[in-house]
């Protein structure tokens, strides 16, 4: 089996620290990358502990896409450092603000965007010559639900996510011709700190069964997946409603 | 949210947190609670220990990351919320294992702590906390301690066995303990009675590396006691892997499943499956710690009602009368259910609160039914009258007076909460049921 070394963007999530540990489980090399370096610095070493791989953390912030650049560079080097290893990429950042809250402050709305959206774009664009280069490698990336309908209660966030979606699309056709699989996860409810105590939620899946998915989607190359595989019957339907409808309902 | 314990004949309605990280657990900590907030790991405590009913819970489970490991002498330093099951995923194919274990690997190096949880080895290595070389504990006020038993040892020691009324442990460090394989060599032999039982007991704590007795509980007259002694040792090489998958208990058990008759077909059929000469088996040391973990769930089996569960520890010297009189009014009572244990314990604990002392322990299971709670109360007078005391990890139902009868050094534990938590802080169910913080002073 040869190994990967998987770039882990947002690796503070409960989702991706998941994931980081699922991939090194695999064998797998991992990088973690986020704002918070002192939590990832123990997320590192807790996966270093557990499965004797290497594991490094870098700094990275979607929203300084100024700082993209030499984001980027950093990447190259460590993953050299790692050995010649084909490289993977998961993206896991995303910024949910209250709609109350952006509503309440216009500004919130620039930050979802950033971190959601542009931020992804910038760091995943700079990523693909690399990935063109190497002629292998998996990308996935976790979009939303939310980002199949803009909905009353989320469609700031849900419009990012639905941008990401269609940039993903593209990117997915691009990198196809180069042999790198890029594959669009949509979660439903999963067990995280962004879905932590919300009322009314159903069927919650936890970040372990997610990630695992996520890493099988990958050696599958698959394209589009929902997560837990059911959201796919419930977005069908909400796609599915009538506009004149959909506006009334608050769901 | 609602929460059990594992028992399910508690519940608690509960304003309940969960950090991902150590930072945001010490400011929780800071915040303002009117009825107390308690640290909850896996809720693998059977009774009111781990519940806080009205009052704030801070969950633990993603207070999971191990933080340093030493593998020249397997020092480990992790979050409390790493569990037995994930030290034995990934240390055990690297030959360390936990120093000593509960009876399922489901449970949080946390939760072994503030239990001072004991194995099938007590004999040999003591309880949990008597590995434990340091701790970082956020106190009820938010500040940060580290506690050892050099610095602040009074405080230490009311950690050790505390049901987590010190504080929240945030870190602790331990040393593993080398083995050479992953596997132990069990032998099984038959125990007619409970004379024959704890004679061998006696002999296999000086002798066997792991030692526990399947007691059948429904047996009476003179096969009263009778029951299955393992010993076991750690194996020369491993056993061949078979990979099994766990199977779960999908549903809560109507509350007839279990009745004397099918209890007794199943006891009597684990006494034979043990042919009269014994046996010897080479088998994984995970099934042969965590028999029970191979079935996720199997508090279900005894239906929507729960269970409770006894734990007495009685001193050598009155635990053959002790043990005797336990078991007649069990067996007279017709409600025993699975297998009881019986084995031995070592020693005192360092715990101010720590359960252990030198003598037997007996383990047994029964199905809430009306009269259970009598039961058990006659049970508990008798443990009391032969000097034992009941497991705080277990219980639900034992009384303040009797609680202080048994834990001499309750006075100690009250003195250090009344210093670093004066405004009661901490609370549980099990706290305010005990009145272990007592009157004010």
């Amino acid at each position: 089996m040869t190994n990967s070394t998987w770039l882990v963007l947002g690796a503070s999530s409960s989702i991706a620290r998941a994931f980081a540990l699922e991939a090194a489980a695999q064998g797998d090399d991992v990088l973690l990358a986020g704002r918070d370096t002192a939590d990832l610095e123990r997320g590192a070493a807790d996966i270093r502990i557990r499965h004797d791989v290497q594991v490094e953390v870098i700094d990275f912030d979607a929203e300084v896409v100024d700082s993209h650049d030499a984001f980027v560079d950093a990447v190259t080097t460590r993953a050299a450092g790692f050995g010649d290893k084909p490289l993977n990429v998961f993206l896991a950042f995303g910024l949910m603000p209250d709609q109350s809250a952006i509503d309440a402050d216009p500004d919130q709305a620039q930050r979802a965007i950033m971190a959601t959206y542009a931020g992804a774009v910038s760091v995943l664009h700079r990523l693909a010559p690399i990935l063109e280069a190497r002629k292998s490698g998996h990308v996935v990336v976790l979009g939303s639900v939310a980002g199949d309908r803009g909905r009353i209660k989320n469609y700031v966030y849900g419009s990012a996510k639905a941008g990401l979606h269609a940039y993903l699309q593209g990117l997915r056709n691009r990198l196809f011709r180069s042999g790198v699989t890029v594959t669009t996860v949509k979660p439903g409810f999963i067990d995280t700190t962004m879905t932590w105590g919300m009322p009314g939620l159903f069927l919650v899946a936890s970040p372990r069964d997610c990630a695992r998915a996520c890493l099988r989607y990958a050696k599958k190359g698959a394209e589009i997946r929902y997560f837990p595989s059911f959201w796919w019957v419930i977005m069908t339907i909400i796609k599915n409603i009538p506009e004149p409808i959909f506006k009334r309902l608050s769901i | 949210m609602t929460l059990t314990g594992w028992g399910r004949t508690r519940r608690a309605e509960v304003d309940a947190c969960r950090p991902e990280r150590g930072q945001t657990a010490i400011g929780l900590l800071k915040g303002r609670y009117d009825r107390g907030i308690l640290a909850h790991g896996l809720g693998r405590s059977y009774g009111d220990a781990p519940l806080n009913d009205g009052g704030n819970i801070l969950l633990t489970e993603r207070l999971n990351r191990m933080v340093s490991f030493d593998p020249s002498d397997g020092t480990l330093v992790c979050e409390a919320g790493v569990t037995f099951d994930d030290l034995l995923t990934a240390f055990l194919p690297r030959g360390f294992l936990p120093p000593t274990s509960p009876g399922t690997a489901f449970a949080t190096i946390g939760g072994a702590i503030a239990n001072d949880v004991h194995g099938k080895n007590h004999d040999r290595v003591g309880s949990f906390g008597d590995h434990v070389l340091w701790l970082d504990l956020i106190l009820p006020t938010g500040e940060m301690a580290r506690v050892s038993p050099t610095e602040r040892p009074e405080l230490f020691a009311a950690t050790i066995g505390g049901v987590g009324l010190t504080g929240v442990i945030l870190h602790a460090c331990f040393r593993l303990r080398r083995v050479f394989s992953g596997s132990v060599d069990v032998r099984e032999r038959r125990m007619p009675d409970l004379d024959a039982f704890m004679a061998s007991l006696s002999e296999a704590r000086e002798t066997a590396g792991y030692s526990v007795g399947w007691i059948d509980g429904m047996a009476r007259g003179g096969d009263m006691g009778r029951g299955i002694l393992e010993t076991a040792e750690t194996a020369a090489t491993d056993a061949p892997a078979k990979p099994s998958k766990a199977r779960a208990v999908p549903i809560d058990l109507p509350g007839f499943t279990l009745n004397p008759l099918s209890i007794n077909l199943f006891n009597q059929a684990y006494y034979r499956r043990v042919s009269a000469e014994g046996r010897t088996r080479t088998m994984p040391i995970r099934q042969f710690l965590y028999p029970l973990d191979a079935i996720h769930h199997w508090n279900r089996i005894y239906g929507k009602r729960g269970f409770h569960q006894f734990q007495a520890v009685i001193p050598d010297a009155e635990a053959v009368a002790g043990m005797r009189k336990l078991l007649e009014a069990i067996s007279e009572a017709r409600a025993g259910s699975f297998l009881a244990v019986l084995k031995t314990l070592g020693g005192e604990g360092r715990g101010l609160l720590s359960f252990p002392t030198r003598g037997y322990t007996l383990a047994l299971d029964f199905p809430r039914r009306d009269g259970v709670e009598d039961l058990m109360a006659r049970l508990t007078a008798i443990a009391l009258d032969h000097g034992g005391r009941i497991y705080l990890a277990k219980d639900a139902v034992l009384d303040a007076a009797s609680f202080a009868r048994m834990y001499p050094k309750l006075g100690d534990f009250r003195h250090v909460l009344d210093g670093i938590d004066p405004d009661r802080r901490i609370q549980s169910d099990l706290s305010r049921r005990l009145d272990i913080r007592g009157v004010s002073p």
